[in-house]
This record gives C-alpha cells, structure tokens and sequence, in this order.
C-alpha cells in the first residue's frame, strides 16, 4: 500500500505500508519524523481500513517495489544469519550431553517424587485430598518446577481446580491422577518405550526437542487463533490448514502476561509458507519457517469430514498419545442445536453427534455458530476430544468468509 | 459421549469400584482385584507375581489410567438429540460487504463504552447505530447472521433499539433468540413488529381468530394492531367479539389500538364504550369521539363549548367573554368530562378547559365573526379567562393535528415573549414541541430556526427533537450558528451537550464543508472560561467527525441521505 502525503510546507512525502509482513507492519515515509510508524503511514492505514474503496488498488510503483524487494532481501538474510549464530551453541557436543543428563536425572527424582505423592494419596484417599484444597497442589507443582519438569508442573497444576468442577470430581481426579501416573511411569521406564512413544513422554513431561521434522511448504489457511492467559504468561494457538497437504497444524506461542504473542494471523487469510513439526507432539504442533508472501484473504475451506470419522479420529491418536485431550477436525456438514441442558454439533448425513465441551458452552462463539448456521447443516472446524467438541472457526452454507468463534 | 466400555458395565473391576476406592483411600479400601491381606501391612514385601508386588494405591492407578485411556481411545459419537425445525427464510438481500464491516465496528463499540471515559474527539459510535438500522430497514437488506448475538444484545441493553433491531434482524433473530434466555425480550416485542415476523399462520381469518382467544396479552394487541392497520373493520369486530369478557386494563389497550384507522363506523361501539365500567375506558372513547369529525359527541362538545364562548362586539376592539359552566350534568360527565377538578384547579375552570378541547376547532372561526385562528388567537379575553381558553385551544389542536391552530397558537418563533407569560402562545415547552409535531417539517424546521436565532440554545432541545432528520439547512445553520455565538460567549461546550449529541446525528453531513472553519482553537479570550476554547475545538472536531462518518455510513448502504431514525415520540 503506498501513497503520496502532502506535508506541511512544500513537502511531498512518499508513505508506504506492508501490513502483513512476517514480524508485523513495516513502514517507509520519507518524512524526517523519528517515529515509526509516522503519522503519515498511520493515516494511510486509517484510510485503508476506514471507507471500502479510499484506497484503490493498483499497480505498485517502482519506488515501493524496490523498498519491498529489500526488505525481503534483509529478512532473508536475518534468517540464514540466525540459523548460522546458533552453530557455535551446539559446538561443544561432549558439554551439551552432560546438560541433558543432569537434567534428565533431575527430572527422574521429580518423577519419583510425583509417584510417591501419588500413591500417598491414594492411600489416604480422594476425599482428603479435597480437604487440604489448592496448597497441596501448589506445593508438588513447584516441586516438579524445582525439578525441570514442566509438563508435570502444568498436569499437577491443574489437578487442583478439579475438586471445584462439579458432582463428578472423584472420577475426573482420578483419570487425571493416572494419567499423570502413567507419565510418570512412562518416564521412569522411557529406555524401554518404543521411540516414538518415548518422544511423546519426553515432550509431555517438558521437554522440548526443537522443530525436526523436514519443512513443508504450502498454502496455509488460518483456521482459528485464540489466547489463553495464566498469571504469567499468555499462550497463542494458531491453526493452520495445509491446502495442498491436507495437513492441519498448529502454531503454539508464547507471550508475557497481558502481552499480546506474536505472530499475528488473522483467521480467514492464507499464507504461503514452510512449517516444520516437532517431534512427539502427535505431528500437529509445527513451527512457522521461511514466507514467501504476506497472507491474503482466501476462500478455499478444508473439506471436513463426519461426526463418526472426527470421533474415530481422537482415538486413533489417543492411541499414539494417551495423553491428548483433543484433535482439530473439520466437521464437514453439522447443526448446532441444543440437547437437553447442553448443546451438541450433529451430523447431517448420520444420526450421530458431539456435545460442545463446558468451554464452548460458555462462550459468546456458540451464538454466533447457532446464528450462522440457522438450524442448517454448516461446515465447523474445532477440537476435538473426550470432553467434547469444542467449535473455533464456522463457514456459512452459502458462500461467504469463515466466521471466527474463539 | 457415549464411552461404555467392558470396564463400566458393572462387577468387579469397574469403574464405579475404582472410583469408590480412590475417593476412600486404599487403605480402608482396597481396589478391585486386589485382595486385603495384600495391603494389611505387606505392602510389597511379596514376590510371588508383578500383581502381589506392586502395592494397593499403584494397582489402582495402573488399573485407572488403563480405564481412561481404552475409554478415551474409544470414543464414540452420541445419538443426535431431535433436530428443531431450521430459521425460516430471509429473502432480503445481504448488506454491501463495507456496510457488514461497519455494523460490526459500531457493535464492537457497545463493548468499549461500558468501560466509561472521556470521548475527546472521537464519534460516539453507538449513537450512530440508530441511524445505520433505519437506513438499512429502509434499504430493505438483511442482517449479517454472524452479527445477530450482538445485535441482540445491543437490544437488550437499549431498549429504545428494539423495534428498529428486530426488523433489521429479521426471523432468523427470533429463532435465536428461543434458545437464549436472555434475549427472551425479543419474543415478547416481536409479534407487533411486521408481517415477516408474525409469519404465514397469521394470513388466515380463523387462525387470527384463534390467536385472539387464546394468545397472550401482547400477542393479541400485536395481532389487533396489525389487523387495524390492514382491515379496520375486522380489527373492530374481533375486538368486540369477546369485548365484554375482557378484563378493564386490557380493554384501555385494545381500544387504544382503533386510534389507527379510526372512522365513522366505528361510532356506534365508542358510544357503547361511553357507558363501560370503567373510567379510564370511558374518558379514551370519548377522547376517540372527540376526534372522530362528524360524531355525535364532538356535536354535543361543540354545542356546550359554543354556551360558553361568545364574542362581545360592543367592545372595542372586539372581546371574547366567557361563561364557564356552572355544574357538569351527567351529560357532561357521560361524554367524558371529569367532574372532579384536581387540588388546586378552579372547577369550572376544569370543565370549560375539557369542553372546549373535545369541540372540534372548526367552530370557532363561525362562532367568532368569521376570523382566521391567528386572528382568533390575537383577541382580547375578558375576565382572565384567556390563558384558560388558550391552553384548552392547544390540546385541542395537538389531538386533532390540526397545523393551521397550532401555527397560531405558537404565534412568531422569534417574538419576545414566547413561552413566557404574556406572550401569545401559553403553552409549555412540552405542548409547544407537540404543536410543532402537528406542523409540516417545513414549517417546522423553520419555526425552530426561527425560535433558536431569537432565543438561543438553551430551550432548544426538546424542539430540535421534534425536526425531521437530516436537519433541514435552515435549521442546520441556525444551529451552528447558535454554537458559534456560545462559544465566543465564553461558556464550556458541555453546558450545550445535549444539543451537541443531537447535532452529531441530525445534522445534514453535507454541512460539514461548512463546520471547518470552527475546528481551529480561537484565540483566548480574557473573561472566557479557562481551557473552553480548546475543548469547543474537540466538541467540534467530534462534530465534523460524525458527520463525514454518517455521509460514509448512508453511500455504504447505498442510500443518498441518511433516513431517519424513529423519533421519540
């Protein structure tokens, strides 16, 4: 986008914006402010997002061109630059694997200690356990902090709301509790895991490998992006979906509390990009590589599948990563429609439905979905798992954009 | 979710058994499958099998997380629940795609102004939102569906935005809103608010008929409301068909209703209405009656007013004497006229002020020497007599809408003394914006014009609220003009606020052109309030604002001027 801005004065200034560009807007004005952006850039980006048609489209002048030509030319240039500065960390090999395995040591007596606490429990019984409230919890989640766990910090963690959660408390506390035993057993018995399974007990337990699977370069649909904020920290989860590859991925984030995280992909837009997953992270988490170009609107949509199919589906990878809770699936025709005090997504081709999960219930998303849909068949894109579905993008029967419902 | 597994079918093992030993503790429990004496003080002392060796609380564990996992990896769909029937059909055509992304910005809005603050110069977006649904219904589009709940919403917060929201929004609205407790409201305001929402069922007699006998309240004065506006006769005679069993609150509200389309034929049930039970009913038929041109009862008004009102050529000039009644017969009671004055009101006065607003107007000019209602209006009056016989004259012509009197009554906007005692119109600030509703706009705005350039802004408001939208440029100008003077008069822009808003709303964007040069701050005055020229600037800027949104806001839905919003009335 670019324009000419008469200043005060005589002055004539040449402003150009690229708003979707890997790391945010970038902006180019020839005026001598020292603020980036200048007022300039700032009215020419009020003016695009204001009235439909104040900025036409057009040719892109050669000035601009060439500006562009060379940003992209540095960002590359960063890029290969940041993966050769990171060579000489990993220099000393000898170094790097005596880290690992104080770390790994660290996290068996955690483990250890986790099992205990466990059992103790157990012995004493679930009830106690409501008694002596969140301080329990809290206690043995800084104990697998102290101990380089993380993954094990955040399960315990959670353990603690549960008692509040309702009549059935015992029976989720108890799921979670072996759940959290068997990754704790998982760990403690890693060396005789299947790899790939021993990958998604490294993970869970929080270790993370860096991105290696082979990057993979295609279309990407921005599905849905929501926030989740703790005390500390603000996590983004954007999905993707691969038009060529058919593969839906997710990008995780991180940002100080109260602090948007970067990078900001609105939904309905693609992206041609390269994306490389993690290990044992059940093939969906991936991470953002090289763009080729700033995202633009696309209308294409994944295809979807039945209600039956997106069930089968979390179980099949249940079955790779016990520990899952859901799977992203697009659901290809369902009706949202209330079922007794809840509400469930059912198939319009089977007599087969998913309840929407607390979470969706609760939101303003489940009226936009209802609304969008009117009682017909729509296509939703969601989570997946055992406490339900949770619905995070809606496209319309008709044509017309994907609605975000997160 | 249907997760049945072998594990929760019951007996030994189940998860209802590994449930009750984990909430009690192994201890006094022990899990299934796991025998006492392994846990009675051997807790893993045995080597007899991996089973006997691992203690209580870990077999419970392994045999739950086994549970979970096989139950979680077998998940399967449940049953769909009975499909309710889809939203019916919306065949208006869907909004520009810039209109869509415009409602959407002025909703998100809703959400920013509760958290309160300062507007500065920025448009209050949300009072935009009137103006955008009236274009929109009169453009005839249909509502982005994704925006419905917060349409709703706003709804519900504002009550003023109901009518206007729940036609824009159409029925797939109302078919929302039977699912969300808290939009029930618009099932409630729905039935009255046009054909498309009373549906198909209603085209027939028999099913209007039905609706009539066993609907609910506000239902029934929907279905009478709509069926008067279309067949007034029908309208009256399902009305009178259960008139008599109806209860005395709700026959206030059904007869209220015959005001739309009221004529001749409906005398004969008025004048029935004049004996009802109850008073309120009675004095709303005679009010009825009263209008009705032609009635019996305006004929018996007109005759009691004319004993009353008398012109006295022997004076000079010419004076208007007046005779108030000495007592109000039951004749005068059964055609609606309240015997009992309230605290503090002459009684006769009472009276003559209720005979002379139910005779019709057009008697006057005969009665009184064949003179125009300006002429009327200007005669003396003896006896003090005057302020009464004028007041009853304006209540008079508010209820007929009769222009011509009201014109009169309201005498010359810019005369000295208007409003005030003395002056020829005594009415009140009320009754005066109800005598301009009677007007043409024309007239109207020109009154107001004229009314603001003699009298200034202060007392303007609920006149202004009584114009047409956009302002006609008179108006428009003399409005500017008046701020323009308030400012160099040194006093804070928010003494004008109210009028302020309204010119952010009303004012024809194309005045904007005409606002620039008051955007840059004046000079400081000495005797000005501190800091008002700076803060008359931002009202301003504000100002301008909101217009040159307004002007994009209409060429987004494709319409030439803004249309107005509904006004209060």
């Amino acid at each position: 986008m670019w324009g000419r801005c008469e200043g005060s004065g005589s002055a004539e200034y040449r402003t150009a914006v690229e708003p979707a560009e890997a790391d945010g807007p970038a902006y180019l004005c020839e005026c001598p402010s020292p603020r980036v952006p200048c007022k300039h850039a700032l009215g020419l980006l009020l003016l695009w997002a204001g009235a439909g048609g104040a900025v036409p489209r057009g040719e892109v002048p050669e000035w601009a061109a060439r500006w562009r030509a060379a940003r992209r030319e540095r960002a590359r240039g960063k890029r290969t630059g940041g993966a050769a500065g990171s060579a000489p960390r990993g220099a000393d090999p000898a170094a790097a694997r005596r880290r690992a395995e104080r770390r790994a040591g660290r996290i068996d007596q955690g483990a250890a200690e986790l099992e205990r606490r466990l059992t103790d429990l157990l012995r004493g019984g679930l009830a106690g356990a409501r008694r002596a409230g969140y301080g329990m919890w809290e206690e043995t989640a800084a104990r697998m902090v102290d101990a380089q766990a993380p993954g094990l910090a955040a399960r315990v963690r959670e353990l603690g709301a549960i008692p509040g959660s309702g009549p059935e408390w015992p029976g989720k506390l108890l799921e979670e509790c072996a759940l959290l035993h068997l990754l704790g057993r998982g760990w403690l018995g890693r060396e005789r895991l299947p790899p790939e399974l021993a990958a998604v007990v490294r993970t869970r337990v929080g270790l993370t490998a860096p991105p290696g699977g082979p990057p993979l370069r295609d279309r990407w649909l921005v599905l849905a992006r929501y926030d989740t904020a703790d005390p500390r920290l603000t996590t983004r989860r954007t999905w993707l979906y691969g038009t060529a590859s058919h593969r839906t991925a997710l990008l995780l984030s991180y940002g100080a509390a109260g602090r948007a995280p970067e990078p900001d992909l609105p939904v309905g837009l693609a992206l041609d990009a390269e994306v490389s997953a993690y290990d044992g992270a059940g093939g969906q988490r991936v991470a953002l590589g090289e763009r080729f170009a700033p995202p633009v609107p696309d209308p294409a949509r994944p295809p979807g599948v039945t209600v039956t199919r997106a069930a089968a589906r979390y179980g099949e990878a249940v079955r790779a990563d016990p520990w899952l809770e859901s799977v992203a699936v697009t659901l290809k025709a369902v009706v949202p429609q209330p079922a007794g005090e809840t509400w469930q997504v059912a198939d319009a081709a089977e007599d087969t439905a998913l309840p929407l999960t607390a979470r969706a219930r609760d939101r303003p998303g489940l009226w936009r979905l209802a609304a969008v849909s009117g009682g017909r068949p729509v296509r939703v894109f969601g989570e997946c798992g055992h406490r339900g579905f949770t619905p995070l993008a809606v496209w319309p029967d008709g044509p017309g954009p994907v609605v975000p419902l997160c | 979710m249907s997760e049945a597994t072998a594990v929760e079918a019951g007996g030994p093992g189940s998860w209802d058994d590994l449930v009750a030993a984990a909430l009690l503790g192994t201890d006094r429990r022990p899990p299934p499958g796991h025998t006492a004496d392994h846990t009675a003080g051997h807790p893993a002392g045995h080597a007899a099998g991996r089973a006997a060796a691992r203690d209580a609380p870990t077999a419970l564990l392994d045999a739950a997380a086994v549970a979970t996992v096989r139950r979680r990896a077998g998940l399967a769909p449940a049953r769909a629940a009975d499909r309710p029937s889809p939203a019916p059909e919306d065949p208006r055509p869907p909004l520009p795609e810039a209109a869509a992304r415009r409602l959407t910005t002025l909703l998100a809005d809703r959400a920013g102004l509760a958290a309160g603050g300062r507007r500065g110069a920025a448009p209050d977006l949300m009072e935009l939102l009137p103006q955008w649904l009236a274009t929109a219904n009169a453009r005839g589009y249909t509502a982005l569906s994704a925006a419905l709940p917060a349409l709703l919403d706003a709804a519900r917060a504002r009550t003023d935005l109901r009518t206007a929201v729940l036609a824009f929004a159409g029925p797939r609205a109302l078919w929302l809103a039977r699912w969300n407790p808290d939009w029930r409201f618009a099932l409630r305001t729905a039935g009255g608010a046009g054909p498309a929402l009373t549906g198909p069922s209603l085209t027939g007699p028999e099913a209007a008929a039905r609706l009539w006998r066993e609907g609910l309240f506000a239902e029934r004065v929907a279905l009478l409301g709509s069926l008067r506006a279309a067949d007034p006769a029908a309208a009256r005679d399902l009305l009178v068909s259960t008139w008599a069993t109806e209860r005395a609150e709700d026959r206030l509200m059904f007869l209220d209703s015959l005001r739309t389309g009221l004529g001749p034929a409906d005398e004969p049930f008025l004048e029935e209405a004049l004996s009802d039970r109850s008073r309120t009913v009675r004095a709303t038929a005679a009010e009825l009656l009263s209008t009705l041109p032609g009635s019996a009862l305006a004929a018996r008004m007109g005759r009691r007013a004319l004993s009353c009102v008398s012109l006295d050529l022997a004076r000079d000039p010419a004076t208007i004497t007046v005779e108030a009644p000495y007592a109000c017969d039951a004749g005068m009671e059964r055609d609606g006229v309240a015997a009992r004055a309230p605290a503090g009101r002459g009684e006769r006065s009472w009276w003559l002020g209720q005979v002379v607003e139910a005779a019709p107007l057009a008697l006057w000019s005969a009665r009184l020497g064949g003179r125009t209602p300006a002429e009327i209006v200007a005669l003396p009056v003896t006896d003090g007599w005057r302020d009464d016989l004028h007041a009853a004259w304006c209540r008079a012509a508010i209820r007929r809408r009769d222009a011509e009197w009201a014109a009169a009554l309201l005498g010359a906007p810019t005369a000295p003394g208007v409003g005030g005692p003395g002056g020829p119109g005594v009415v009140s600030p009320a009754e005066r914006s109800r005598l301009l509703g009677t007007m043409g706009a024309e007239e109207r705005a020109a009154w107001v014009a004229g009314f603001i350039a003699g009298h200034g802004l202060s007392e303007a408001f609920q006149l202004l609220v009584v114009c047409g939208v956009p302002w006609a440029p008179v108006l428009g100008r003399s409005v500017i003009d008046a701020l323009d003077i308030a400012r160099d008069a040194g006093s804070y822009p928010w003494s004008f606020s109210g009028v302020m808003g309204l010119a952010e709303r009303c004012l024809d964007p194309a005045e904007a052109v005409r606002l620039d040069a008051l955007l840059a701050p004046p000079d400081e005055r000495e005797d000005a309030s501190p800091g008002a020229a700076g803060y008359w600037a931002e009202a301003f800027r504000r100002l301008v604002t909101t217009l040159r949104l307004r002007a994009a806001m209409a060429a987004e839905l494709g319409a030439t001027t803004p249309d107005p919003p509904p006004t209060a009335a």
